[in-house]
C-alpha cells in the first residue's frame, strides 16, 4: 500500500492528559497485573488430576458425541439435535478424530451443509414449507435498505430467468450474499 | 414454546413449536427468559462458521430469566428469582472452576475439551439450547445464575451475562498501567466495552479501530476514546507506530475474531473456504501494532481449526498473549458495583428491542449493520 510511505515528522509521542471527566479512571488499576496475575486463582487444583468430588452424573438417554480427548461424559452436556441422519453419519465420523485433527472438523463442517438440505427435507416431510424470504429476514432489507433490496430481487429474478432458459441446469446453488 | 431455530446460513425462524426445556440434572433449574441478547459471536453461527451447528439449534447465551422451576439438588436458587445467566456454563467443583476459570469448566461439555460449555453456542460448546426462547434449561443452577439486584434495570442486566464481564476481562487480561496506551481492534459491543473499561485500569490513551463510522461514532462517545476508521488511516499498524513515537502500543485487544475484515487472503481463507479457524486481520494487526514486550488480548472468537498469526513477530517482540473466555462470575460482584455507581452504564448500547416473533429480521439486521445497529435485545412475548 502507498500509504504505507513515512516521514519523521508522522511520529508523535502522547501527550500527558486529563481525565477528570472519566468516571472511575484508574479505579481498578493494578501494578501487579503483569503479566499472569489474576485470571488464575492459582491452587494447582489440576495437579491432581481428573480426580474432583463430581457433580451427579445426567442420563444420557439420547445419542451424545464424545471427544476422544476424555474418559467419559461430562456431568452435565445439552440434549439438543442428537445425530440423525446422513449428517449424523458424518459427525459420527468426525468424532473418531481428536479435536486436534481436521479429521474432526472439517466433516463437521460438511455435515452442518448436508444438514441444513436434511432440514429442508424433514420440514416439507411435515408439510412445512420453509418461507426461506422470512427466514433470511428479506423484510428488514426491504425496511432499512430498500436499493440494495431491489439489487437483490433483480439479480435472482436474472438468474431465474437465465436457469429457466438453460433447461439442462442443475439444482440452484446455495447461496451466501449475505456474506460480506 | 416460542423459540429461535436455527436452519442453515443465514436462515433462522421463530417457531412456535420447539419443545420446552426439562429439568435433565438435579441441578438444573429452568428459566422463564425475561430478555435475550443477540451477540456478535452468533453471527458467527449465524454464518455458518462453527463446526457442528446443528439444524434445529437454538441459539442465545445472554440472557435472563425468571426461575420457574428447580432440580432437586438446586438448594440457592428459588422459584420466583430473577436471574443474570452468565454464557458459561460451570460445575464449580471442577480443577478449573475451583480457581475461577469458570470459562474452562471440565463438566460441561463432553464434546469438546478445549471449551467449556455455552449456551446456545453448537454442539462444539456442549449441544445446549440457547435463550433465544421463552424458556430455557440452566445447568447447575447454584453455581452461574446471580440474582438480579431490586434497583438494577433489566437491560443492564442481560448485558452482565456477557458483554460487560467480556469487555471488562479483555481489558483486565491487558494488564494495563496506568498511562499505557490501548489499542482496540473491533467497535462493536465487546469492543467499545472493552475500550470504556481500560480507562478503569488507568489507561492513558485509549483508541479504537473499526471500518463502520456509525459505531466508532457510537463508541468515540459512549468510551470516551480516539476513534479511526481502518479504511482511511492507510495501513493501521503503521498508523499505531506514527501514534506512538514508533514503539507501538503498550497493549492491543482483539475484539474482533474470526469475522475480521481488511484483508483478502485472510477473509478467503477464514470465511470462504473455511480452511482456517477465521479470519485473523484483527489479531495480525494487535501482534504488528503493539510495543515489543506489550500484551495482546483476545476475546474474539475463532474457531477450533488452526489459523494464520504471524508467530514470528510474536517470537521476536516477546510479546504475551493472553486470552480467554470470560469468567462472567468471578467478575460479576465487581461488575454489579460500578453499575450502582454509574461507573457503568451497559443499557445504553442497546440500539434495538426485538420482539422474538421477528428473531429473522433481529439476526438479518445485526448481521448486515442495518439501521445503526449495534445491540438488539429480543423480547419474548411472555416476558
Ligand atoms: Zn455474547
Ligand atoms: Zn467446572
Amino acid at each position: 500500500m502507498l500509504t504505507d510511505e513515512t516521514k519523521p515528522a508522522d511520529f508523535k509521542k502522547s501527550e500527558a492528559a486529563d481525565y477528570s471527566h472519566i468516571k472511575g479512571w484508574g479505579i481498578d488499576a493494578d501494578p501487579e497485573n503483569d503479566p499472569v496475575y489474576p485470571m488464575k486463582n492459582r491452587n494447582n487444583a489440576e495437579h491432581e488430576g481428573y480426580a474432583w468430588k463430581r457433580p451427579a452424573q445426567q442420563n444420557d438417554n439420547v445419542e451424545i458425541l464424545k471427544s476422544v480427548e476424555r474418559p467419559n461424559l461430562t456431568a452435565v452436556f445439552g440434549t439438543a439435535s442428537p445425530p440423525e441422519g446422513l449428517n449424523g453419519k458424518l459427525r459420527r465420523f468426525a468424532f473418531k478424530y481428536s479435536e486436534s485433527s481436521y479429521g474432526r472438523w472439517l466433516p463437521l463442517v460438511l455435515a452442518d451443509r448436508v444438514g441444513e438440505v436434511e432440514g429442508i427435507i424433514d420440514d416439507l416431510k411435515k408439510g412445512h414449507v420453509p418461507n426461506i424470504f422470512a427466514e433470511r429476514g428479506w423484510g428488514s432489507e426491504w425496511k432499512h435498505n430498500r436499493t440494495n433490496f431491489l439489487l437483490k430481487v433483480a439479480a435472482v429474478a436474472a438468474v431465474a430467468v437465465v436457469a429457466v432458459s438453460v433447461l439442462s441446469s442443475n439444482k440452484e446453488n446455495g447461496d451466501n450474499d449475505d456474506g460480506l | 414454546m416460542l423459540a429461535m431455530n436455527f436452519r442453515g446460513p443465514f436462515r433462522v425462524r421463530a417457531d412456535r413449536n420447539m419443545p420446552e426445556p426439562r429439568i435433565e440434572h438435579p441441578e438444573d433449574a429452568i428459566v422463564k427468559v425475561l430478555r435475550s441478547c443477540i451477540c456478535g459471536s452468533d453471527l458467527h453461527l449465524y454464518h455458518g462458521l462453527v463446526p457442528d451447528t446443528r439444524t434445529g439449534s437454538t441459539f442465545g447465551h445472554e440472557f435472563i430469566g425468571e426461575v420457574v422451576e428447580v432440580g432437586p439438588s438446586v438448594q440457592k436458587l428459588k422459584v420466583g428469582d430473577r436471574v443474570m445467566v452468565p454464557f458459561n456454563i460451570a460445575c464449580g467443583k471442577c480443577a478449573f472452576c475451583k480457581q475461577e476459570l469458570y470459562g474452562n469448566c471440565h463438566e460441561s461439555n463432553p464434546m469438546a475439551t478445549a471449551v467449556g460449555g455455552i449456551f446456545g453456542y453448537s454442539h462444539t460448546a456442549g449441544g445446549f439450547q440457547g435463550g433465544q426462547a421463552e424458556y430455557a434449561r440452566v445447568p447447575y443452577a447454584d453455581v452461574g445464575p446471580t440474582v438480579i439486584p431490586d434497583w438494577m434495570d433489566p437491560d443492564d442486566a442481560v448485558l452482565l451475562t456477557d458483554v460487560v464481564p467480556t469487555g471488562y476481562q479483555a481489558a483486565e487480561m491487558a494488564g494495563i498501567q496506568k498511562g499505557d496506551t490501548v489499542v482496540v481492534f473491533g467497535a462493536g459491543p465487546i469492543g467499545i466495552m472493552a475500550a470504556k473499561c481500560a480507562w478503569l485500569f488507568g489507561a492513558g490513551r485509549v483508541i479504537i479501530i473499526d471500518e463502520l463510522e456509525y459505531r466508532l461514532e457510537f463508541a468515540a462517545k459512549y468510551a470516551q476514546c480516539e476513534a479511526y476508521n481502518f479504511h482511511s488511516i492507510g495501513d493501521p499498524v503503521v498508523f499505531i507506530k506514527t501514534q506512538t513515537d514508533s514503539l507501538g502500543a503498550d497493549v492491543c485487544i482483539d475484539a474482533v475474531g474470526c469475522e475480521a475484515k481488511g484483508n483478502m487472503m485472510n477473509t478467503l481463507l477464514g470465511m470462504k473456504l473455511l480452511l482456517q479457524g477465521g479470519s485473523t486481520t484483527a489479531l495480525h494487526w494487535a501482534i504488528n501494532s503493539v510495543k515489543k514486550s506489550g500484551i495482546v488480548s483476545i476475546v474474539g472468537v475463532y474457531g477450533p481449526i488452526d489459523a494464520l498469526v504471524p508467530i514470528g513477530n510474536v517470537v521476536n517482540k516477546g510479546i504475551t498473549i493472553r486470552a480467554n473466555q470470560a469468567a462472567v462470575k468471578r467478575n460479576l460482584p465487581k461488575l454489579i458495583e460500578h453499575v450502582r455507581n454509574g461507573i457503568l452504564n451497559p443499557k445504553e448500547i442497546i440500539t434495538h428491542r426485538i420482539p422474538m416473533e421477528e428473531v429473522a429480521d433481529a439476526y438479518h439486521i445485526f448481521s448486515r449493520k442495518l439501521d445503526g445497529c449495534i445491540k438488539t435485545v429480543l423480547i419474548p412475548p411472555t416476558a
